[in-house]
């Protein structure tokens, strides 16, 4: 295999896996390094004919995430397709290879006094690790996720195909928005190489006003009362603060805009205003060896999301932590639960009271010994479907076999 | 024959209000907003609930019967063609809001619910629909979905697909399934997101549930006169330089502006060789100051007049003109193509001074109208029809600009999708595997091919074709319409 793969990238770039190089705990047998598109073609070109199964892979920073593969051959790691294609900056767009790295990316496009208005927990994570995860974190209230920001994508499929979708043009309906498909579809579909986004630009002022409320009906009504004051806010976070929560709203604007609107937002919460924001901001909760979950649902349910989450956690772990946006999407986390069995039960459980408010709950990081038989995707509407698209984009099931939902 | 005996079952199941066959009644439907491409359906449905509309696509399926779903018929690339060996299946009458949920920013509602209704809706509430494309007032909710529809305001709101987070739909077997709902986010792939904009190719929505906006707290708008559209575009390239998302930029060139004024009255500058009207909204204190630096802007680019709307009633004048382009060419000129093309906004003068060109060489005019902030045009190419050989000229002139598109990085289409009117412009945009690709989607949602065929792309993706490996027989053998060697 090994020998294969060196035959395409190089020597150099294909080496035998490591114990981190597992991809949610299954060990793989090899790690390969394309350079260019071309190569990435070749190596699953090859990996189809032997039936080989591979994962693609950025930083690794969310290699641990979603259900794990049934079997992992080759870890497709794309850090070398790591360049800035082409930076539109009168057109407010950004070409970038799948590999390019958030940090450098942002540091890039602030130069020009722009941004991705996407925000990422790990630094070092890719643009396509961003799109493939789904991820979005404080600012999706106001600018969406990575499916809202994506307007141009080229993938290369299991059988060496390489297509792309959308273009370089913020306005474009045509084809098929095959975009929205592969983001957040942890790479089952096809291998993003290449990724086109729409920028914005940086703001000249922000300003974070904090406020803390012991009850979720209280932070329910504040929610309600900001959402009335026609603020605009760039995100409204809410982040535990044991016994109670906090509610931080971002404002970005012009210097006069953004004081008028915190002094405004300070008065209305009864908060207090700061120029950076509360530590944390943007950080996935919890630790790092700890059960982290993902929790959507309505945004008006927000007050019996957390107070669900509390009941669910607390008991586990009295130090749990909660943290997310107010449009409807929460992380939580909390120390790895010994009952594995009662674990399982109260996420069932919980799954089934939330779905009245169009609530899920995914569970993206969890030790060896609470994966068995842990169901971590949870039930999903239109699976058939989806089953469908797999077996037309992947009918070999070469890419991520298992990682995703329904076993995909 | 599958069609007779279709006609028949649904005559009985739904009644003869329903079901019409009558070719009078029938030719109400040949169209959509693309006149020129007419074809009159077998047989027209009017549905009234999810719930037919889910057994007509089964008996359809089941008799192997192709079908097209219409809204409002107001589309401009003819993706509500009907089909002449099939069934057009006609939302319009579907106009429930079934839900308005404030306190989540969301509405539900029947495919057939008109753009600008939801917004009425939801007003009373301080809140409103952002997806405003310029035929709000009749076009439905339905087409919007599958056409994905901007609009002015898309430039800082996003189009269609940014406000949908659940739909109910038919797919082509008859089968019924939920995708989304009132959640930003759902686990599994973003099928919600795939199917708004495949033009009616994927099936039926029945239900979609939007999301809605709070009305900004302050609206801004002002009208600014130009010797020509260069200086015009400076001015909106120095307006996003600053770091300003006006809400929206749009501009007429002087044949649009006069075309306007004829038709609507909008008394725009007069000698203006281009006219742009900015609008700015949110927050009062943000709005205040982003709108003086859009005056200081349009002034220090030559503007000779500006005017800055006073009330609605000011707004609404300056945006007449504006809206009622496509139609108002119709005063100056016996007949007209509209295009619907983009390129990236720098490139918007060179396009201009090329589409120019053309327009001399061909010895016709162009109107240009666009979205000045997201290099959207809308040339509209004025011919007469009386003449010999305007008409296909126009027609080159037409296909020429879309060339000019690609040449600069756009797209063929930016709003009005590609339906039947554009597919043969696909492969000069995609490649064969970008195109097959794309319809693997296609193939996952509707394998029988009974969908909207023969729409977006130019060939269609035989189903069964698994490329690459075989196991047993191959599907083109096993039909019978080939044999191995």
């Amino acid at each position: 295999m090994g020998e294969r793969l060196a035959g395409i990238c190089g020597e150099a770039f294909v080496r035998p896996a490591e114990a981190n190089d597992a991809v949610a705990g299954v060990p793989a047998q090899v790690v390969c390094l394309p350079g260019q598109v071309s190569e990435v073609a070749e190596v699953l070109r090859a990996c189809s004919r032997h039936g080989w199964r591979v994962v693609p892979r950025g930083s690794g920073s969310k290699l641990d995430w979603g259900a794990p593969p049934r079997r992992v051959d080759v870890v497709l790691d794309l850090s070398r397709l790591n360049r800035t294609l082409e930076h539109g900056v009168g057109d407010l767009v950004v070409r970038l290879q799948a590999g390019a790295r958030y940090a450098e990316v942002q540091r890039e496009l602030s130069a020009a006094g722009q941004r991705l208005a996407l925000d990422s927990p790990h630094p070092q994570a890719t643009v396509g690790g961003l799109v493939s995860a789904g991820y979005a974190g404080p600012l999706r209230l106001l600018y969406g996720s990575p499916r809202d920001l994506l307007i141009g994508v080229t993938v290369v499929l299991a059988d060496a195909t390489v297509a792309r979708s959308g273009g370089k043009v913020v306005k474009n309906v045509a084809g098929y928005d095959l975009g929205k498909l592969y983001t957040g579809a942890y790479g089952s579909l096809g291998v993003i190489v290449e990724t086109v986004f729409r920028l914005h630009p940086l703001p000249a002022a922000s300003a974070y006003v904090t406020a803390t409320f012991d009850s979720p009906a209280s932070l329910d009504e504040a929610v309600r009362e900001l959402r009335a004051a026609a603020l605009v806010p760039a995100a409204v976070e809410v982040a535990s603060q044991i016994p109670g929560w906090n509610l931080t709203v971002l404002l970005e604007g012009v210097p006069p805009g953004v004081a008028d609107r915190a002094e405004r937002c300070a008065a209305l919460l009864g908060a207090s205003t700061s120029a950076v924001p509360p530590p944390g901001w943007g950080e996935l909760p919890g630790p790092a060896d700890g059960v982290l979950v993902k929790v959507a649902a309505e945004p008006a349910a927000l007050g019996q999301v957390i107070a669900a989450l509390g009941e669910w956690l607390g008991p586990i772990d009295p130090g749990y932590a909660v943290a997310g946006s107010v449009a409807g999407v929460l992380y939580a986390a909390a120390s790895q639960p010994t009952d594995i069995d009662a674990f399982h039960r109260s996420l069932a459980a919980l799954r089934t009271r939330l779905a009245d408010v169009d609530g899920s709950i995914v569970v993206l990081r969890a030790a060896q010994s609470l994966r068995a038989g842990l169901d971590v995707w949870g039930p999903v509407a239109g699976l058939s479907l989806m089953r469908r698209v797999k077996a037309q984009f992947d009918p070999d099931g070469v890419l991520a076999p298992g990682r995703f939902v329904g076993g995909i | 024959m599958g069609l007779a005996e279709l006609h028949l079952e649904l005559l009985e199941t739904l009644g003869s209000e329903a079901v019409l066959s009558d070719r009078q009644q029938l030719r109400t439907y040949e169209c959509d907003g693309l006149a020129h491409y007419r074809c009159c359906p077998a047989l027209v449905v009017l549905a009234t609930t999810a719930e037919e509309i889910a057994h007509v696509v089964r008996r359809c399926s089941a008799h192997q019967v192709p079908f097209v779903a219409r809204g409002s018929g107001t589309g401009l690339s003819g993706g509500a063609l009907p089909r002449a060996d099939g069934v057009l299946i006609v939302t319009s009458k579907m106009r429930r809001i079934v839900e308005v949920d404030i306190a989540n920013e969301r509405a539900v509602v029947e495919p057939g619910v008109l753009n600008l209704s939801v917004t009425k809706a939801v007003a009373p509430h301080g809140y409103y629909y952002a997806p405003d494309p310029s035929s709000q007032q009749i076009c439905s909710i339905g087409g919007n979905v599958a056409e994905n529809s901007g609009g002015a305001h898309c430039l800082k709101y996003g189009f269609t697909t940014n406000h949908v987070t659940g739909l109910r739909v038919v797919l082509p077997d008859g089968e019924v399934t939920r995708l989304g709902g009132k959640a930003v986010e759902h686990p599994g792939y973003d099928l919600v997101g795939a199917f708004t904009g495949s033009e009616g190719t994927l099936g039926i929505a029945t239900e979609v549930t939007l999301r809605l906006l709070r009305a900004p707290e302050s609206v801004r708008t002002l009208l600014a006169a130009f010797p020509s559209t260069d200086d015009a575009g400076a001015a909106v390239s120095d307006i996003i330089a600053a770091g300003v998302v006006p809400a929206a930029i749009e501009m007429m060139d002087a044949l649009a502006i006069e075309a306007a004024e004829a038709a609507v009255n909008c008394r725009y500058p007069a000698g203006a060789g281009a006219v742009l009207i900015v609008e700015l909204d949110g927050p009062a204190a943000e709005v205040d100051q982003q709108f003086l630096a859009c005056e200081d802007f349009a002034r220090s680019r030559r503007a000779f007049e500006i005017r800055v709307a006073a009330d609605d009633a000011e707004r609404a004048l300056f945006w007449k003109g504006r809206k009622s382009a496509f139609a108002a060419v119709g005063r100056i000129s016996p007949d007209y193509i509209v295009q619907d093309g983009v390129v990236p906004r720098t490139a918007l003068p060179e396009v201009l001074r090329r589409i120019t060109a053309l327009a001399e060489s061909s010895g016709l005019r162009v109107a240009n109208v666009f979205h000045a902030g997201d290099g959207n045009l809308h040339p509209l190419v004025l011919f007469d029809d009386e003449v010999p050989h305007q008409a296909e000229r126009a027609e080159e002139v037409s296909g020429a600009i879309l060339d000019l598109c690609i040449e600069f990085g756009g797209s063929i289409t930016g709003e009005h999708g590609v339906g039947a009117d554009k597919a043969k412009h696909m492969p000069a945009m995609f490649t064969e595997a970008d195109l097959d690709t794309m319809q693997r989607l296609r193939c996952a949602f509707d394998p029988a091919g009974l969908c909207n065929p023969g729409k977006v792309f130019p060939t269609p993706r035989l189903c069964g074709e698994v490329p690459g490996r075989h196991r047993g027989e191959h599907p083109l053998a096993r039909s019978g319409i080939a044999e191995i060697f």
